[in-house]
């Protein structure tokens, strides 16, 4: 009968609010339209929560998100891909706060389904071009020296619907292909080491155990740099659609690499080509050249609120909020416009600041009710700048599909309601 | 002090090679059999290394491709609704809507068997033979003329197979955009909106969201 009930019989409450809702139910129209008129400062009810038990400690022994929040999900677009099992959702950007993605609403891009792995039965091998090959369970990892590390994850094609012009109308659609999380884990460096490499060791393959077997090359030096083999997300376990029980993690290159459901690790002198180093993320040119080993994730932004998916709700003071990213390494500062790219303020940032993490911007601003332009520019420690779609047309055409990184821009009408455009 | 050798030297090289772990000590890692590794080591390059024994060609393929295949790809190859294309495009991508296939867009024809033999027939990853491999690698390739309908695809001709766009792909140049200090105040004359989403009207729709929060 009520919406809001604990679903608890504790005591009598459950049956007298039952009455109490019974009876609130034919005046309840009326009450309605009467608050519309004129809403106390105060809700005139004391609402049922504030008089009834809700659940004890044992109802939910994983918590969820309230039931009021549960627009804020993973979205898919159907007609992208032929199966789901083969597609990407989107991270609900739109909603999100500060720097770090819930492992509940973190993008998914697999290849062949979600693999759902026994840890038990999932090994890690390293061999190749090494002078002792070693296979590893999940419980031989754990006890191998450690580390928290915060990076942003990216999927190459995020933005890449928009390259022949705004498509998407939603800010979750536009750049909801990333998530930031603290993974936990062990430097492939230490894997490397344990191993000992061959001096002809100039590649690495690192493959995954889903039903896709993904496998994608990159050069030593990154292996031995800041590659890691993650085992947890934000403090647990990772999630089966991130890769569990291991994860590979290239941090600041496009998130295909993160090999998921990690099971081999192979040392040669020069790269695989790989289906997926080839046929799909590789950038195609109107010469009809492609880029090949297009690995970085270039500087990027997008605001997150307003967004296609907030109605502005009246004139008046409001916090833009957004988000900023590199895969070069920090975010050094974020501009915005609010007349389409003709004048530019600079923008706050908020700490933390980390390399190859998201960064949050945050400004505020005063709506006077005018339709107007609007857009952040994001500026990253090499002096690079987040282009504009011309500029990224101009020096790529608009067949690449992947590496869109070019600037967001949503167009605010007078009733406060956004779009998404582009703008020349 | 150090027991081992070969632990001094490694400490020399900055690095920790595992050691063998003390009587009674329970090791981290395992030493593979070659046998262990073989189970697991399909890749392939494009210079050959990792392709296995067997052959096929482009007739013994086409059977193959019918059973296993053509739900997805059609009998030619041709695709069935959205799945991927296999065949057809030549001398497509520069135009405007290129058409990416195996025989168009990939550079080397090793991958072609790599990624059959890992990954397809899509949802039942691993179940072909080798030969069977072999067999639709050639099918696919002789469909657009890349090798003689009698040619026999094996570990040793296989990459001696040249792909139409094997000269197709130049190393990333990024970043490709304009260098320096960007513009903060009157940069543009005139701001034109080129493209509404909403106009495009592809979005998913979606009634749980709300209006406005």
């Amino acid at each position: 009968m009520s919406e809001t009930k604990g679903g608890r019989r504790t005591g009598g409450a459950l049956d007298r609010r039952s009455l109490l809702a019974g009876a609130a139910g034919a005046g309840g129209a009326l009450v309605a339209a009467a608050a519309r008129a004129e809403e106390p400062a105060i809700p005139a009810e004391l609402p049922e929560w504030s008089r009834y038990l809700g659940p004890g400690v044992d109802d939910e022994p994983y918590g969820k998100p309230s039931k009021h929040e549960a627009h804020v999900v993973r979205r898919n677009v159907e007609w992208l891909t032929a199966s789901t099992q083969s597609s990407i959702n989107f991270t609900p950007l739109p909603w999100l706060n500060g720097i770090i993605t819930p492992n509940g609403v973190f993008f998914e891009r697999h290849h062949g389904g979600r693999a759902e792995i026994d840890p038990s039965a999932h090994r890690l091998l390293i061999h190749g071009l090494v002078e002792k090959p070693l296979v590893y369970t999940v419980e031989d990892l754990k006890r191998l020296p450690c580390e928290d590390r915060i990076w942003f994850l990216e999927c190459a094609a995020n933005g890449g619907m928009e390259w022949r012009g705004a498509q998407l109308n939603g800010c979750q659609f536009v750049r909801g292909m990333v998530g930031c999380a603290q993974w936990t884990g062990v430097r492939l460096k230490t894997l490397l080491d344990r191993s000992g490499l061959k001096p002809s060791a100039k590649w690495v393959l690192a493959e995954g155990a889903d039903a896709s077997a993904l496998t994608r090359s990159f050069p030593i030096e990154k292996a031995l740099d800041d590659a890691f083999v993650a085992y947890a997300q934000n403090g647990e376990a990772l999630r089966p659609g991130q890769g569990y029980p291991i994860r590979l993690i290239l941090p600041g290159w496009e998130a295909n690499m993160s090999v998921k459901w990690l099971r081999r690790i192979e040392v040669g002198d020069a790269p695989w080509y790989t289906r997926w180093e080839t046929s799909k993320y590789t950038d195609l040119l109107p010469s009809g050249k492609a880029y090949k080993f297009s690995w970085v994730q270039e500087a990027n932004s997008v605001i997150t609120w307003p967004a296609p998916e907030h109605k502005i709700d009246g004139p008046g003071e409001y916090m833009i909020r957004g988000l900023a990213w590199s895969g070069r390494g920090r975010i050094v500062r974020v501009d915005l416009t609010f007349d389409g790219g003709k004048n530019w303020v600079t923008a706050p940032l908020q700490e933390p600041i980390l390399p190859k993490a998201l960064t949050r911007f945050y400004y505020p601003w005063r709506w006077d009710g005018s339709s107007m332009i609007m857009a952040s520019r994001a500026i990253d420690e090499t002096g690079y700048v987040q282009p504009t779609i011309v500029q990224l047309r101009n020096a790529r055409g608009r067949n690449s599909i992947y590496h869109n990184n070019s600037i967001v821009t949503w167009l605010v009408n007078s009733s406060g309601e956004v779009e998404n455009v582009q703008v020349a | 002090m150090f027991r081992s050798r070969e632990f001094l030297l490694a400490l020399a090289l900055g690095a920790a090679l595992a050691l063998p772990a003390e009587a009674g000590e329970k090791p981290i890692g395992r030493v593979p059999t070659a046998e262990d590794i073989a189970r697991w080591d399909i890749d392939v390059r494009p210079d050959g290394l990792g392709l296995p024994p067997g052959r096929g060609t482009a007739k013994e393929g086409e059977e193959v491709f019918q059973a296993r295949c053509a739900q997805c790809h059609g009998e030619f190859g041709e695709a069935v609704g959205r799945w991927p294309q296999l065949v057809g495009g030549q001398g497509s991508l520069t135009w405007d809507d290129p058409i990416k296939t195996v025989t168009s867009y990939w550079p080397y024809a090793t991958t072609v068997f790599d990624y059959i033999k890992r990954a397809m027939p899509f949802g039942d990853a691993q179940s072909l033979t080798d030969d069977e491999v072999y067999a639709i690698t050639a099918f696919l390739l002789a469909s657009d003329g890349i090798i003689p309908e009698d040619f026999v695809v094996d570990a040793k001709t296989l990459p001696t197979i040249r792909m139409p766009n094997a000269d197709g792909f130049i190393d990333d140049p990024r970043p490709d955009v304009p260098k320096g200090e960007p513009c903060m105040k009157d940069c543009v004359a005139e701001v034109v909106v080129t493209g509404h989403a909403r106009k495009i009207g592809v979005t998913p729709e979606d009634k749980a969201r709300p209006a406005t929060d």
